[in-house]
């Protein structure tokens, strides 16, 4: 069959939930939280309009929904949720049973600010403080992303067993409305077939079997081994689930970290999610203007790209890390991962850290530029004026 | 060990065993006893969800797995949501549930996990109408990490954070009735059962297995080792507290009450001769028994009415 895209003009959160569909989803257990919502009532239509055949759990809470889909994972079903900020907060500890459990379960964060003070904007703090729970992590930058990315994320988390993230920005994309491209279902099943569960509570042919007993002192230390050489495994299908994508639907994402512009660049804008279209928008009016700006957008934040982020940093000046959350009493979290994994590196190039747009502040191209000229002096004398700069702070 | 057919005849429960030997449950535990008869019950086709408690233990480290069935272990509060989400699953592949020749879901969790941290989780469970059994074994306080009353624990019983002492610190509230809350959500059936009474427990368990929709069943199982009580008294205590109408037996189905006590017309005992046997109870003072005493035949009475009126 001749791959024909299907155009649609959708939200951000219904791109994610026409990709559950597409993906034929078996069970999805969810509860309400802005800005989610409209993703978990669109599915709730879609199986009313008798377009899908789903088993749907309201639960009564966030925590909850993460129990039933690793109930439902764990019974051999392909389950998928969506949530946000203080819900996904409220899973966290469910998260760590998925991946603990190998269950390849797909969740869609909206990225929203954690409270108090209450937000329900922009902000990446709440996926980000979830980075050490074993799940993978996709940062979408626009609708189609969040589209391909549930697509992607359910392929590569069946073929490692590990869960999957993905994130896309409160209301920015949300609930912000664009064309996507969608694919015809025949395609999306030849790309993404039926699950093959690593185990199966429904399997009675075999011996009984427990799954999430005790493990000793003896035993535990190997588990968690083998979820690190799951995560190592990922790099390698994320860039091949990537690049199968790219022949079949034209949308290459081989790379995790999508480069933009950076070949001769002095120094690139480095940030993940929907502030990297604001950010590209911009290296195009800069490279007018004379400056060699470049943009690298980290797709996958967790496995992290080390090896794609060294490959970028040997050749440039600079990196200006833009950090939409923040780690209190540190400072932005992909700029510490960033560095962190250059350090035994020779690329030793100047990083620092701009905290932007926190809590739904506007960032624009203008604010690109502002950094850019500031990011340029601190190069040109070699040296750090602050390592974290508070940017949009009310001075 | 393959039973003759004559013997078999004559045994009032299952010959069949499921649960394996070399678990590692404290002598007298009730809650492996408990396991036994729904294994006996219910048989390979059975899917667990065991959240941490006692059973986890009971059911082994890995690589090992004492229960002759299937056996997910979640998180405390969890028991509930993990059996929505299993089910769910096993309806989405066209899996039969229930019946005789369905899977049998079944939540297994102690009162802590299900009285406290787990209770919203299995609200949930219990009003969106999920084809699974939930069971509550009852042994009346935290006892895998080291006996701390539970809101099921009784009134004036001695747990290691309820210690008794100079000043009289013990349990001051009367045991949370948890069967009543799961009424309150109009299930098909609920019911209580007790480790002395193997063949109510398992007529029960085949009562859920037919009923469709989301089941109930308190099972009252001793702890030796939390009650500070003799090892091989446990069927008699929990005798005790079915016959001193402490812990009465009945079911609710489909809106009527109905009491299974062994002897429905005896009088219940006084209270103290289920008190008595355990370390538990022995820092009470008569006015704490007569409180407890006026309790459960409150409660008894309570349970009576319903049945008249209700049956």
């Amino acid at each position: 069959m001749e791959y024909k895209p299907i155009r649609k003009v959708v939200s951000g959160n219904y791109a994610a939930a026409y990709a559950a569909l597409h993906a034929r989803v078996q069970v999805v257990a969810a509860y309400p939280i802005t800005p989610q919502t409209s993703i978990i009532e669109k599915i709730a239509e879609f199986i009313a309009n008798g377009e899908a055949d789903i088993q749907y759990v309201p639960v009564e809470s966030e925590h909850s929904a993460m129990a039933a889909c690793i109930g439902a994972s764990a019974a051999g079903a392909r389950a998928f949720t969506a949530t946000s900020a203080q819900g996904l907060a409220l899973m966290h500890e469910m998260l760590h049973w998925a991946s603990g459990a190998r269950l390849p379960i797909v969740m869609v964060d909206v990225n929203r600010a954690m409270a108090p003070p209450w937000s329900v904007w922009d902000d990446q703090t709440d996926s980000l403080a979830q980075r050490d729970t074993g799940w993978m992590q996709f940062y979408a930058e626009n609708n189609q992303e969040v589209y391909d990315g549930v697509l992607m994320a359910f392929k590569v988390a069946e073929t490692v067993n590990l869960p999957a993230m993905v994130v896309e920005s409160a209301f920015i994309l949300s609930h912000t409305y664009d064309v996507v491209e969608m694919i015809p279902q025949e395609l999306v099943d030849e790309f993404l077939p039926p699950r093959k569960p690593l185990y199966d509570l429904a399997d009675f042919e075999r011996e009984p079997f427990s799954v999430g007993s005790l493990a000793t002192p003896a035993d535990y230390y190997e588990f968690r081994y083998k979820i690190q050489k799951a995560m190592e495994e990922a790099k390698k299908v994320i860039k091949e689930v990537g690049r199968e994508f790219g022949e079949r639907f034209g949308r290459d994402y081989s790379q995790m970290i999508e480069t933009y512009r950076t070949d001769d660049a002095d120094f690139v804008f480095m940030g993940m999610g929907s502030l990297m279209g604001t950010v590209k928008e911009a290296v195009d009016i800069l490279r007018q203007e004379g400056y060699k700006v470049g943009a690298a957008k980290v797709r996958w934040f967790r496995p992290f790209p080390k090896e794609e982020l060294y490959e970028l940093a040997k050749n440039v000046d600079g990196i200006a890390v833009l950090d939409r959350n923040y780690s209190f009493g540190m400072e932005g979290i992909l700029f510490t991962e960033a560095k962190g994994a250059l350090y035994n590196t020779d690329a030793k190039p100047l990083m620092k850290n701009y905290i932007v747009g926190l809590g739904g502040r506007d960032f624009t191209v203008n604010d690109v530029r502002k950094i850019a000229e500031n990011m340029k002096a601190v190069i040109e004398k070699g040296e750090l004026d602050v390592e974290v700069d508070w940017y949009h702070l009310k001075r | 060990m393959e039973i003759p057919e004559q013997i078999k005849k004559k045994l009032t429960l299952p010959a069949e065993e499921h649960f394996y030997a070399g678990h590692t449950a404290c002598q007298g535990c009730g809650a492996a006893l408990g396991l036994r008869y729904v294994l006996k019950a219910y048989g390979r086709k059975t899917i667990f969800a065991i959240p941490a408690c006692c059973s986890t233990i009971i059911a082994g480290a890995w690589p090992y797995n004492t229960l002759g069935a299937n056996l997910f272990q979640t998180a405390f509060e969890t028991t509930g949501a993990v059996l929505g989400g299993i089910e769910a699953a096993l309806k989405a592949r066209g899996i039969k549930v229930k019946g005789e020749d369905g899977v049998m879901i079944v939540g297994w969790a102690g009162d802590g996990g299900t009285a406290d941290i787990g209770l919203q989780a299995l609200s949930g469970f219990l009003e969106r109408g999920h084809d699974a059994l939930y069971i509550m074994y009852d042994n009346e306080a935290y006892m895998n990490t080291g006996i701390q009353r539970s809101s099921s624990t009784p009134y004036g019983a001695w747990t290691t954070n309820t210690p008794g002492g100079k000043r009289h610190f013990l349990e001051k509230r009367h045991k949370k009735k948890v069967i009543d809350i799961v009424i309150a959500h109009e299930i098909p059936y609920a019911a209580t059962a007790s480790v002395a009474y193997p063949e109510d427990f398992i007529r029960k368990l085949k009562t859920a297995q037919k009923t469709p929709g989301p089941s109930f069943i308190q099972l009252f199982a001793p702890c030796p080792t939390g009650w500070r009580s003799p090892t091989d008294k446990s069927i008699e205590i929990a005798r005790l507290a079915v016959q001193t109408a402490y812990f009465p037996l009945f079911e609710y189905k489909e809106g009527k009450y109905r009491i299974n006590m062994p002897n429905p017309k005896k009088e219940p005992k006084p209270i103290e001769e289920f008190l008595k046997l355990q370390g538990r109870f022995k820092y009470m003072t008569k006015e704490d028994i007569q409180v407890l005493q006026e309790w459960v035949l409150r409660e008894w009475e309570k349970l009576k009415k319903l049945a008249e009126v209700f049956g």
